[in-house]
């Protein structure tokens, strides 16, 4: 067993998973991943795409360490400032919206604190507890803390699923002016297209269990400069070249 | 008001109970309110009170302290678990006599030899209660601490102690019951001060009113501890949970 984390120069994150499998409760050992092997550049943001169930989030609990038990080696961009949000949001429900950021962030100067919730429109929660925020708000405060930390890798797994479109959109813009004004190197895990091409600069795609990588999609145009037509355009033509191996 | 009228009809079934019993066998409740005020007039009652009272604060954090601790241990350790389990059971079934009793033989009618044998009645109930949270915890919780890398000492107050609250509670509740009922016996086998060793003395001369006078006193003690300390605590430990809508 090969489980190296080690850590590299300026930004990088290399992944090299050459193999992962699960143990079922039944005994028997079932593949997940097989030869995940990508790069992201110093502040460049990845979307892994693929099937719900493939092992996207194994790929991202690998990367963050709390999976441990796989072959291969993953080189992430200086250790210790990891910024991760996961699924559900996992706060601390005893804790308020600014102790909860607080607890992983305690050296963070007020005026940054301040900032951050600005942009997530959360100035308004900050003494709330977590069981009076909505689902999206709660999502929010996630995001909140995994940037408190000024990470140097920012690893997000599904951020906007469950939310209604409106939100979604809402959340997504916000996501994208954070990412833009800061040199994180981002990784993000989605089932949805559309996400994926507003907020990547690469996209990998997954294919069935277990996964593998069939596509890798850089994008040209920047980010910000991305037009709907664009957009829908890449969304149009990545589904087409996907859907024989979904 | 429900428990004022609750607290009504149970002084008035205890007066009819006195007249139907007599004064030898049930003084009514004037009646041992004034052996109260008579004691508390000498002082005496203070004393005794104050003593058995240091007893159980005494025999209560010991065990709440150390059964917290064995109790984690065995809830996130297979192996202490396995190891700790069949000590567990065999103290849970020990009757509180006997260790009582050992504890006055190997080591002395002292105050130390009292106060530990109180303290390990109570330590198997503390450590069933904290097992079971520890349990419990939410390794999602644990795993968001992982990743981000929140210190031990942080970990701990923050994301542990907090959910092991409403188990620590449960075990604090009983735990002061049972301790002072215990501390009475300690008392009366090998204490010469107390309220057990002054209704040991009452036993001896047969004297009813005495007997529920102490009695009484130090429940009111206990209803004041609950009342003043360990529902504010309870509150402030859930006040998140009062808000949720």
């Amino acid at each position: 067993m090969n489980d190296t984390h080690s850590v590299g120069e300026n930004g990088h994150l290399k992944v090299r998973i050459t193999h992962k499998a699960f143990t079922a409760a039944s005994g028997e050992r079932f593949d997940v991943l097989r030869d995940i092997c990508f790069d992201l550049g110093r502040s460049e943001v990845g979307a892994l795409v693929g099937p719900s169930g493939c092992g996207k989030t194994t790929i991202l609990r690998i990367i963050a360490g709390l999976d441990i038990d796989f072959n291969g080696t993953i080189t992430s961009p200086l250790s210790g400032r990891l910024g991760m949000v996961f699924q559900e949001p996992r706060l601390l429900p005893w804790r308020t919206v600014n102790d909860n950021v607080r607890l992983v962030a305690p050296s963070i100067a007020p005026e940054m604190l301040a900032s951050l919730f600005q942009v997530l429109d959360l100035e308004a929660h900050c003494l709330h507890y977590p069981s009076e925020l909505s689902v999206g708000l709660a999502r929010r405060v996630a995001l909140a803390r995994a940037l408190a930390i000024d990470p140097a890798l920012l690893l997000l797994d599904e951020p906007l699923v469950s939310l209604d479109d409106a939100l979604a959109e809402r959340l997504l813009a916000q996501l994208a002016t954070l990412i833009e004004t800061r040199p994180i190197t981002t990784l993000l895990v989605t089932h949805d297209l559309q996400e994926a091409v507003r907020l990547a600069d690469r996209i990998f795609l997954l294919s069935a269990r277990p996964a593998q990588i069939v596509a890798e999609i850089p994008l040209a145009t920047p980010r910000s400069t991305r037009s709907e037509q664009e957009i829908t355009k890449i969304v149009d033509e990545i589904s087409n070249r996907i859907s024989s191996h979904w | 008001m429900v428990r004022l009228i609750s607290l009504t009809l149970f002084l008035a079934i205890w007066w009819l109970a006195s007249l139907f019993a007599g004064p030898q066998m049930l003084p009514g409740p004037v009646k041992v309110l004034t052996a109260i005020a008579v004691q508390a007039q000498s002082g005496d009652l203070f004393f005794q009170l104050g003593v058995t009272l240091a007893r159980v604060l005494a025999a209560f954090t010991i065990a709440m302290i150390a059964g917290t601790a064995i109790g984690l241990l065995m809830g996130r350790v297979k192996i202490a678990d396995r190891i700790g389990d069949p000590w567990l059971i065999v103290l849970l079934n020990l009757p509180a006599l006997v260790i009582i009793v050992l504890a006055f033989i190997w080591g002395g009618l002292t105050e130390i030899a009292g106060v530990l044998a109180v303290a390990i009645n109570k330590l198997p109930n503390t450590v069933v209660a904290v097992r079971e949270g520890a349990r419990a915890l939410d390794t999602s919780l644990d795993e968001m601490a992982r990743v981000f890398a929140v210190p031990r000492g942080k970990f701990f107050w923050h994301v542990v102690l907090p959910q092991l609250a409403p188990y620590l509670v449960a075990a604090g509740r009983s735990g002061l019951s049972l301790v002072w009922k215990i501390v009475l016996i300690v008392e009366l086998l090998g204490r010469s001060n107390g309220i057990g060793f002054q209704i040991g003395v009452a036993f001896q001369l047969f004297d009813v009113t005495l007997i529920l006078a102490y009695a009484l006193a130090f429940v009111t003690v206990i209803l004041i501890i609950e009342t003043a300390v360990v529902q504010p605590i309870e509150r402030h430990a859930f006040r998140w949970r009062k808000r949720a809508p």
